[in-house]
């Protein structure tokens, strides 16, 4: 298997990077030098082996439908690169 | 213009839980932006969910009831895509495994023309977690107000078993109505705890061949009567597009347009990303879930009479017509819980039928009051109609009666002593009237002798002279024996 410099692109837009010409050489490299190793499983026969939906052997993980406290409002925006007095300011999103 | 319209419904519904289906921060609508939140539903590093029991349970309970089949063994999936309303840029959503498959969702006709088509097929049932809010803020920005997100909620996906926006509306009513029945979901579309989007496409039939259109996603649908209008604008338009571009589904590209309500059109909006870019893989941060037989049983057990049961209801033990079950059920538990205690407490079904359709929702509706606080009471109504029945008022009395006991909030007992109504059954005083309403209009025996009008006029004017003269108070079935007595004595002599 081998990812085109066409897939890194879309890839890299669906992530909203922004990537130079030079960057997709290199992505590609790289990013099929990992795709290339993981397909070493594909040697593995796996014929009636069940797919596995989570790597931990545990299910019915529950909490109970408890109300536990809200962050404070200014703790909730702390960390926001923009914010006014009571939200996440973000470009405008034009729907 | 003949032509198929096909529909699919896509309804979200946030579930009645009173935390949020990972995290532990409320579920309440209308708070300040940003007060009800916590690290894991604004997505903070290092965070883990933790899966809310009753988000499950009511999932659950909603799947058994739409007669979806139930997993015996479900997982949770990342959905991911960039939006600020997505604070980890992934939804935890159900992808491949979802918790239920199919499942049916009965539609029976309705008043206003809607439904009727027989079952809609459901293709899914599965839970996610909301989103976020955007709002328009000034100076170029827009705000992101995370309140909702994470708030467990449920997707519900029809087939396109729909051929008319009136039917879709009345499968969108039908789904609240069961959803409430169930107490899973208040269902407002105002508050946006219900959302629905829906898939269009026609079929139209042209020199022996078929043509489809171009699928059409309508979202920004805000209410019940904008999914009927958005649809019946967009089948216009698909059809008026056709016939002027030919376009047909294999030639083009599925396209979401959303419904501007003030304006009554669809407007294009961003292309949807294919389910492929959503990169869909499971969520290690969450385990699956088994559910075994012992919990669907359970499950089921909690599951009461639904609407459509009720009707039947309705139809076998109090012999209603299918028309009239559904009217008292369409409306909401509240009508139908109070016709069922009203039913019970006379034994006359089809009265109270009559009574609660004709003048308690009447009254409601031009008074905008809530049945459940309705001044009378089913059993008021009830002790109203056994007293009609018994011939102490005629119908005409019961509803003065039932005014005044809506205004002052007394009993039917008080009403009647109070303002003096006993209908009139004494033979002597009917007779002395009809015949005083014989005498007083000789023109109209002439009539009746000549036959020069109608019979049934006539005696229908005297029937109202008589009923004048006792003040509206005589038993009208008395009054029509009695002059119809008479009348024959005096046309035979």
């Amino acid at each position: 298997m081998s990812l085109t410099r066409e897939e890194v692109a879309r890839v890299g837009m669906l992530a909203r990077l922004r990537l130079s010409p030079g960057d997709l050489d290199m992505f590609t490299g790289q990013l099929n030098q990992i795709v290339d190793f993981v397909a070493t499983l594909g040697e593995l026969d796996v014929t009636g082996v069940e797919p596995l939906a989570h790597g931990v052997d545990v299910r019915n993980v529950f909490r109970d439908d408890v109300v536990g406290p809200s962050l404070p409002r200014e703790a909730a925006l702390a960390n926001a690169p923009k914010k006014n007095f009571e939200g996440f300011l973000v470009p405008a999103v034009l729907d | 213009m003949d032509y198929t319209i096909v529909i699919g419904l896509e309804v979200h519904v946030q579930l009645t839980t009173e935390s949020k289906m990972f995290s532990s921060s409320g579920t309440k609508f209308g708070l300040p932006p940003n007060t009800q939140t916590d690290p894991v539903s604004l997505g903070l590093p290092g965070t883990l969910p933790v899966m809310n029991r009753k988000a499950f349970e009511l999932a659950l309970k909603t799947a058994v009831a739409l007669r979806a089949e139930i997993s015996t063994f479900t997982k949770w999936d990342r959905k991911n895509y960039y939006y600020p309303d997505l604070p980890k840029n992934y939804q935890i959503s159900q992808y491949d495994l979802p918790f239920s498959r199919g499942g049916r969702l009965e539609n029976p006709a309705r008043r206003d023309g809607g439904g009727g088509s027989g079952d809609v097929r459901l293709i899914r049932v599965h839970l996610e977690e909301d989103t976020g809010k955007l709002i328009h803020a000034s100076g170029g920005d827009s705000e992101v107000d995370l309140n909702r997100a994470g708030i467990p909620l449920l997707e519900i996906v029809t087939e396109p078993d729909l051929r008319s926006p009136a039917d879709a509306k009345a499968c969108l009513e039908e789904l609240r109505l069961t959803l409430r029945y169930l107490g899973v979901s208040d269902c407002e579309m105002q508050e946006g705890s219900l959302r629905c989007d829906a898939n269009i496409n026609l079929h139209i039939p042209k020199d022996g061949k078929k043509y489809a259109t171009p699928i059409v996603e309508i979202k920004n649908l805000n209410s019940f009567r904008s999914v009927e209008r958005a649809l019946a604008y967009e089948a216009d338009r698909q059809y008026r597009k056709w016939l002027d571009d030919g376009l047909t589904i294999d030639q083009a590209h599925k396209e979401t347009r959303g419904w501007d309500e003030d304006l009554g059109i669809t407007k294009p909006q961003r292309t949807k990303e294919t389910a492929a870019d959503y990169r869909y893989f499971p969520e290690p941060d969450l385990v699956p879930v088994v559910v075994d037989e012992a919990w669907i049983a359970r499950i089921k057990q909690s599951v009461g009479e639904l609407p459509g049961e009720r009707r039947r209801r309705f139809e076998t033990e109090y012999g209603l017509s299918a028309y009239d079950a559904n009217v008292l059920v369409e409306q909401g538990q509240d009508v139908a819980d109070y016709f069922d205690e009203a039913a019970k407490k006379t034994g006359e079904y089809k009265l109270a039928s009559n009574w609660v359709q004709q003048d308690v929702l009447r009254v409601v509706k031009e008074r905008k009051l809530e049945i459940a606080t309705f001044p009378v009471g089913p059993a008021a109504l009830a002790d109203l109609i056994n007293r009609i029945k018994r011939g102490e008022l005629n119908t005409n009395q019961g509803r003065e009666v039932l005014a005044k006991m809506i205004d002052s909030g007394e009993s039917a007992e008080a009403v009647i002593e109070a303002g003096g109504y006993r209908m009139v059954s004494d033979v002597a005083t009917i007779q002395a009237a009809v015949e005083a309403a014989i005498a007083a209009n000789p023109k109209a025996i002439e009539d009746l002798k000549g036959g020069k009008k109608k019979p049934d006029a006539v005696r229908g004017f005297l029937r109202g002279q008589v009923m004048k003269a006792t003040g509206g108070k005589a038993d009208p079935a008395k009054v029509g024996e009695v002059l119809e007595a008479k009348l024959s004595e005096i046309l035979a002599s």
